[in-house]
């Protein structure tokens, strides 16, 4: 359902926003394990452990956000990172304070 | 005559100087306010975010979270007051102190005990004045919250909810704080932060349907860790509107203070011309009084 192919990101941590965008496929790791979110997953709603998350984005480099906690939703492409803690790490600029 | 004019300048000198002061303190409320209220702007989608999943489990699942649940009996309620560190704010904590004045009130005569929790020096020295006693108080800092501040807040308020009646713990949390409306309206209010009914004020979202989610480990487990981070972000929510509120009134109060200042210099200014105009004719008179005292003689 929804646009096909790709996945609206939208990460926040509590007192500001990270970053949005189109991604391919974004890689977390949950209380269960590794899960990686491709376009057309189904509904889920997960409990992120501290760790990296990584968001391959349509346009441009792979983005690794550290987090220490969280969870993350997905529906219908529509993926929402709710970190503690997030800091951008790797290509992008950093804008986490 | 003459001692007058110097008390006149003295007095338009004293209060040109708290003018200046007025002046700067308004300045910087005016500026620091922009940022309030972006920080404001800033920590909506997180509490949007923590709403939706939260209300997404509790509606979607039928688990008795701790959290969620009314209990049948409620005999000791928590407050949690928010006034500011500093004064020179208008009536803006003794607004908020007095809101939680008539919800301890309420509380009272619905035969509740109170533990009060405060943020703010203002309202701890309320509290100390009228030696009442108080959990626990945080202060620094009103007037530009961090968030490890609210989770501090939110892991002493849960740990006393998650407490029996019997070993000190609470069965409701209230909170006290001012809603930030406009620049001009800012009113004190009072929401009710556990047991939790999830409310989303922010979006009614126009009919759309909340998905059938899968959970990840399991729903309990979910809720589990959502709660605590939901109940932090609206006492950090509530902790940004309080200090967007509180620059708001500081800068309103400063503002009528620096208006009042300059009207009494010009009601000095006058007195005193008045005052040498005075003086110079009495000095006259005697001039001419004694020099026609000469031609008489």
């Amino acid at each position: 359902m929804a646009t096909q192919g790709e996945l609206q990101v939208e990460i926040v941590a509590a007192d500001h926003f990270v970053w949005s965008g189109a991604a391919r496929v974004v890689n977390a790791r949950t209380a269960n394990g590794q899960i990686g979110i491709l376009p057309g997953h189904a509904p889920i709603l997960a409990i992120l452990e501290a760790g990296e998350l990584s968001v391959v984005p349509v346009s441009g480099e792979r983005l690794v956000v550290g987090v220490d906690g969280g969870f993350f939703s997905v529906d219908s492409n529509r993926v929402v990172i709710v970190a503690d803690n997030a800091k951008v790490g790797g290509s992008v600029t950093p804008e986490s304070a | 005559m003459g001692a007058q004019i110097r008390v006149y300048r003295q007095k338009i000198a004293s209060t040109t100087s708290t003018r200046k002061i007025f002046k700067a303190m308004e300045l910087i409320a005016t500026s620091r306010i922009g940022k309030a209220r972006t920080r404001v702007a800033a920590a909506l989608p997180y509490a949007n975010a923590i709403t939706r999943a939260v209300s997404a489990v509790s509606s979607q699942t039928e688990i008795d979270h701790p959290l969620t649940t009314e209990r049948g009996q409620v005999r000791r309620a928590a407050v949690l007051v928010m006034a500011s560190d500093r004064g020179l704010a208008g009536s803006y904590s003794a607004s908020a102190l007095k809101q939680a004045e008539g919800l301890f009130e309420t509380l009272r005569s619905e035969g509740k005990e109170i533990q009060a929790y405060l943020i703010g020096r203002k309202a701890q020295v309320y509290f100390d004045f009228r030696s009442r006693g108080y959990e626990k108080v945080w202060t620094g800092g009103t007037d530009a919250p961090e968030f490890s501040t609210a989770r501090e807040v939110g892991e002493a308020l849960l740990s006393t909810f998650l407490k029996d009646f019997e070993d000190g713990g609470v069965e409701e949390i209230h909170v006290v704080y001012t809603k930030f409306r406009s620049m001009v309206v800012q009113e004190p209010s009072i929401m009710r932060l556990l047991p939790l009914e999830v409310v989303d004020e922010d979006e009614p979202q126009d009919g759309e349907l909340l998905p059938l989610y899968e959970y990840e480990p399991e729903p309990e487990q979910v809720l589990d860790a959502l709660l605590p981070r939901y109940i932090e972000a609206r006492i950090f929510a509530a902790m940004l509107q309080a200090a967007a509120s509180e620059l708001a009134a500081r800068q309103r109060a400063m503002k009528s203070a620096g208006d009042n200042a300059t009207e009494l210099i010009k009601k000095y200014t006058r007195l005193r011309n008045t005052a040498r105009q005075a003086e110079i004719t009495q000095e006259l008179s005697e001039i001419v009084a004694g020099a026609d005292a000469l031609n008489a003689s």
